[in-house]
C-alpha cells in the first residue's frame, strides 16, 4: 500500500467507527433473539416430533422409536381423552366470545369516558390478572359452593370467563386507544346514532384487537389448569385429563392434539393479523 | 380595552337572515374559560372565517355549533332553530375535521356515502350524488379507491366531499389545511373558495393563519382568549382594527401614543404623538371623550422622504431616524426610531429609489384617513 492510498482509505472508515454500537448490533442481538426463540420453540418442537413417534406400548416414551403417522389417524380412539378435549374446546370457545362479548364494552368505557369508578376498573382489571391462580380457584369453588351451583362446564365456564375478560378489555382498549376520535365524530357528524356509529364504524375498527383479545382469551382458557381443576368437579377438560394421565403415562393422542391445537392457533393469529394488514 | 368601533357588525336584517346564531355562549372545562360570552352572526352563504391564535378557543366554538359539546351557557341557533341541546346526528350541519377523520375501513365511495345512507336515500341516487361530489373536487372515479391510496391532498378533498355531499345548512372546517405544504395549502385555498362559491353553502372556517383568513373570507372574526375582537370583511379589519390584538395579529402595525386635543365637530381630530408632534386622524374614530389613545398605521401606508423636500399638503408628517435597513427584493423593510424611540416599520416598494442611509432623519408621511385608533 503506498502513502497516497492513506486518506481515502480513512474517509469511508469513518461513518463506519460512527455505527459501532450498532455494528456490534448486527451480531449480538440477532444472536441473542435466535437463542430466545429457540428456547421458547424447542417444547414446541419435541412435541411435534414426538406426536409422529412410534408408541408400541401405547404411552409415551421420548426414546425415537420410529416414524409414524398413526396416531393422527387413530387421534380420537381414546374416548375418555377425545371427550376432555371436546370440554376444552367448548369452554375456551365459550368463554372467550363470552368475555368478547363482556370485555369490549368495558374497554370502550375505559378508553373513552370519564366516570367515576373509573380508576377502580382499571385496578380492579390489573389485580384480576396479577391475582394467583390457586386464590382465584379456591374463592371461586367456595363462591359456588355457597352458592350451591353444581359444579361441571358452566362453572368452568364461568371461572374461565372471569379471568379472559380482563384479557380483552387491555387488547381491545390499546386498540381504541390508538384510534383517533375524531373519526366516531365524524360518524355522528354524518348522521350517525350512537348505535349505528358503533356498529357501522367503531366495530369494525377494533375488530382486530376484539379478535386479537378473543383468541388470547381462548389460549388462555384451553390450557388453565389450575382454576379449572377448583372448579370442574367431575368434569374433565383437555389439561385435567393429561394432568390424570401422566402417573400412568401419556397416550400419544395427546401430542397430536397438543400439535393441532397449537397449529389452529398459529393459522388463526396469522388470519387475523393478514385481516388487519389487508384492511389498513 | 374593548373595541371602540365594531366595524361590519350586521344590521338586523343581516342578523335574521344570518345562518347560524350564537348568543351569549360560554364554555369552561373546570376552571378554564374556552368561550367567553361570545356573541356571533354568521351570515347565509359566506365564507366565513374565525381567525385567532392557538388556544383561544376555536375549536371548542366549532365544537358547540357541531355538536359535539355543549354550552355551558348561552344558545346556539341554526336558522331559528335552538340547537344547543341537539345531539351531531340530529343537526343539519358537517363538519371536515383537521385529521380528516376518514372511515379507514371504507373504501371512498363508503365514506362518501355514509351521511346519505344514514338518511335512507335511494342506491342509485346516492351514486350519483357521490359521482357528482367526486368530479365538484377534481377526483372523478375515485369511488373504489382505498383511504390509503391517496395523498394528504386528496385525503382533504375526500373529507369535504364527505361533508359536502349531505349538503349541510353550514360546513364546519377546522385549519383543514393545516397538515398540507405550503404549495398544497395555497392550491387548496384556492380549491376551497371556488367550491364554496360553487355549491353556495355557508362556509364556517377556522384558522390561526391570517393570511388564509384573508384571502378565503367574505366576512371574518378575530378571536382572542374566547372572545371576538373584532367582526368585519378582510379589508375592514385590516384598515381599521379595532383593538391593539387585530393590530398586530392581522399584518404589522405601528402603534404611537398620543393624546387627542381636539375633535369637536371637525372632519379631523387632532393628535398629540408622545414626543410633541401633532397628527390628524378621522374624527368618527375617536369616540367621544376618549383622551390616552394609540394611533396605528399600516407599514406599507407609510411614505419615507428626505427632510429636505417639503411635506405634502394634507398629509400627517413625522419626523425620526433610520436605525436599520433590510432589502427583501420586492420591497425594503426600514425601522425608524420616531416619536418618543417608539421604533416603526415601513415598507418602501422597490423602486429603484436611492435608499436612505443608516442614522439620516428621516420624514414618515401619510393620509390621514389611513390612520387608525385603538
Ligand atoms: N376537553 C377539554 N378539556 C379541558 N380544556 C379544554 C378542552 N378543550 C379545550 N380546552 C381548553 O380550551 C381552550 C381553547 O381550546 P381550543 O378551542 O381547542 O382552541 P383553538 O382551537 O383555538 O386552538 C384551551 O385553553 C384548551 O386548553
Ligand atoms: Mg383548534
Amino acid at each position: 500500500m503506498s502513502t497516497v492510498e492513506l486518506p481515502t482509505a480513512t474517509v469511508p472508515r469513518e461513518p463506519k467507527q460512527g455505527r459501532g454500537p450498532l455494528r456490534l448490533g448486527r451480531f449480538v442481538l440477532p444472536v441473542y433473539t435466535w437463542l430466545v426463540i429457540l428456547y421458547t420453540v424447542i417444547p414446541i418442537v419435541l412435541m411435534i416430533v414426538y406426536s409422529f413417534n412410534q408408541a408400541p406400548s401405547g404411552r409415551m416414551t421420548f426414546q425415537w422409536l420410529g416414524f409414524t403417522t398413526q396416531w393422527y389417524q387413530h387421534v380420537f380412539q381414546i374416548p375418555d381423552l377425545t371427550n376432555a378435549l371436546v370440554n376444552s374446546l367448548i369452554v375456551a370457545g365459550s368463554s372467550s366470545l363470552i368475555s368478547a362479548i363482556i370485555g369490549t364494552p368495558l374497554a370502550i368505557a375505559l378508553a373513552r369516558y370519564r366516570y367515576l369508578g373509573r380508576n377502580v376498573t382499571e385496578g380492579v382489571i390489573f389485580t384480576n390478572i396479577a391475582a394467583p391462580s390457586v386464590v382465584v380457584g379456591a374463592s371461586l369453588l367456595s363462591l359456588f359452593i355457597t352458592l350451591n351451583l353444581n359444579r361441571g362446564l358452566v362453572t368452568i365456564i364461568i371461572a374461565h370467563v372471569s379471568f379472559c375478560i380482563a384479557f380483552v378489555a387491555i387488547v381491545v382498549r390499546a386498540r381504541i386507544v390508538g384510534l383517533d376520535r375524531s373519526i366516531e365524530k365524524a360518524a355522528y357528524d354524518l348522521g350517525a346514532t350512537p348505535w349505528v356509529a358503533f356498529q357501522k364504524v367503531l366495530l369494525p375498527l377494533i375488530m382486530p384487537g376484539i379478535i386479537a383479545g378473543m383468541l388470547l382469551a381462548f389460549a388462555m382458557s384451553i390450557d388453565d389448569f389450575i382454576i379449572t381443576s377448583f372448579v370442574a368437579g367431575q368434569t374433565l377438560t383437555f389439561p385435567l385429563w393429561v394432568y390424570g394421565a401422566v402417573k400412568v403415562g401419556i397416550p400419544p393422542q395427546v401430542f397430536v392434539m397438543g400439535t393441532l391445537i397449537f397449529l389452529i392457533g398459529v393459522v388463526l393469529a396469522l388470519v387475523n393479523v393478514f385481516m388487519q394488514r389487508r384492511r389498513a | 380595552m374593548l373595541p371602540a368601533v365594531r366595524e361590519g357588525v350586521p344590521n338586523e336584517a343581516e342578523v335574521a337572515a344570518a345562518d347560524v346564531h350564537l348568543r351569549n355562549v360560554v364554555k369552561t372545562y373546570g376552571g378554564v374559560v374556552a368561550v367567553d360570552d361570545l356573541t356571533l352572526e354568521i351570515p347565509r352563504g359566506e365564507f366565513f372565517s374565525l381567525l385567532g391564535p392557538s388556544g383561544c378557543g376555536k375549536t371548542t366554538t366549532l365544537g358547540m355549533i357541531g355538536g359535539f359539546e355543549t354550552p355551558t351557557s348561552g344558545t346556539i341557533m341554526l336558522g331559528d332553530q335552538d340547537v344547543s341541546r341537539v345531539p351531531p346526528y340530529k343537526r343539519d350541519v358537517n363538519t371536515v375535521f383537521q385529521s380528516y377523520a376518514l372511515f379507514p375501513h371504507l373504501d371512498i365511495f363508503g365514506n362518501i356515502a355514509f351521511g346519505l345512507k344514514r338518511k335512507g336515500m335511494p342506491k342509485e341516487q346516492i351514486a350519483s350524488r357521490v359521482t357528482e361530489v367526486l368530479r365538484l373536487v377534481d377526483l372523478p372515479g375515485y369511488e373504489k379507491r382505498k383511504i390509503s391510496e391517496l395523498s394528504g391532498g386528496q385525503q382533504q378533498r375526500i373529507a369535504l366531499a364527505r361533508a359536502l355531499v349531505n349538503e349541510p345548512r353550514v360546513l364546519l372546517l377546522d385549519e383543514p389545511l393545516g397538515a398540507l405544504d405550503l404549495k398544497l395549502r395555497k392550491q387548496m385555498q384556492a380549491e376551497l373558495k371556488r367550491i364554496q362559491q360553487d355549491v353556495g353553502i355557508t362556509f364556517l372556517y377556522v384558522t390561526h393563519d391570517q393570511e388564509e383568513a384573508m384571502a378565503m373570507s367574505d366576512r371574518l372574526a378575530v378571536m382572542n382568549a374566547g372572545k371576538i375582537e373584532q367582526y368585519g370583511t378582510p379589508r375592514d379589519v385590516y384598515e381599521r382594527p379595532a383593538t391593539r390584538f387585530v393590530a398586530s395579529f392581522l399584518g404589522a402595525s405601528n402603534l404611537i401614543a398620543g393624546k387627542v386635543v381636539s375633535s369637536g365637530g371637525a372632519e379631523f381630530a387632532e393628535v398629540v404623538l408622545a414626543g410633541g408632534q401633532t397628527v390628524r386622524v378621522p374624527a368618527e374614530r375617536v369616540t367621544p371623550g376618549q383622551v390616552e389613545i394609540s394611533v396605528g398605521i399600516r407599514p406599507e401606508k407609510l411614505l419615507l422622504e428626505p427632510v429636505s423636500e417639503p411635506a405634502a399638503p394634507g398629509y400627517n408628517a413625522i419626523t425620526g431616524q433610520v436605525i436599520l435597513g433590510t432589502y427583501l427584493g420586492v420591497s425594503h423593510q426600514y425601522i425608524v426610531k420616531g416619536p418618543a424611540d417608539t421604533e416603526l416599520v415601513v415598507y418602501v416598494q422597490n423602486l429603484g429609489a436611492t435608499a436612505p442611509t443608516l442614522g439620516e432623519t428621516v420624514r414618515l408621511s401619510w393620509l390621514p384617513e389611513h390612520t387608525f385608533v385603538v
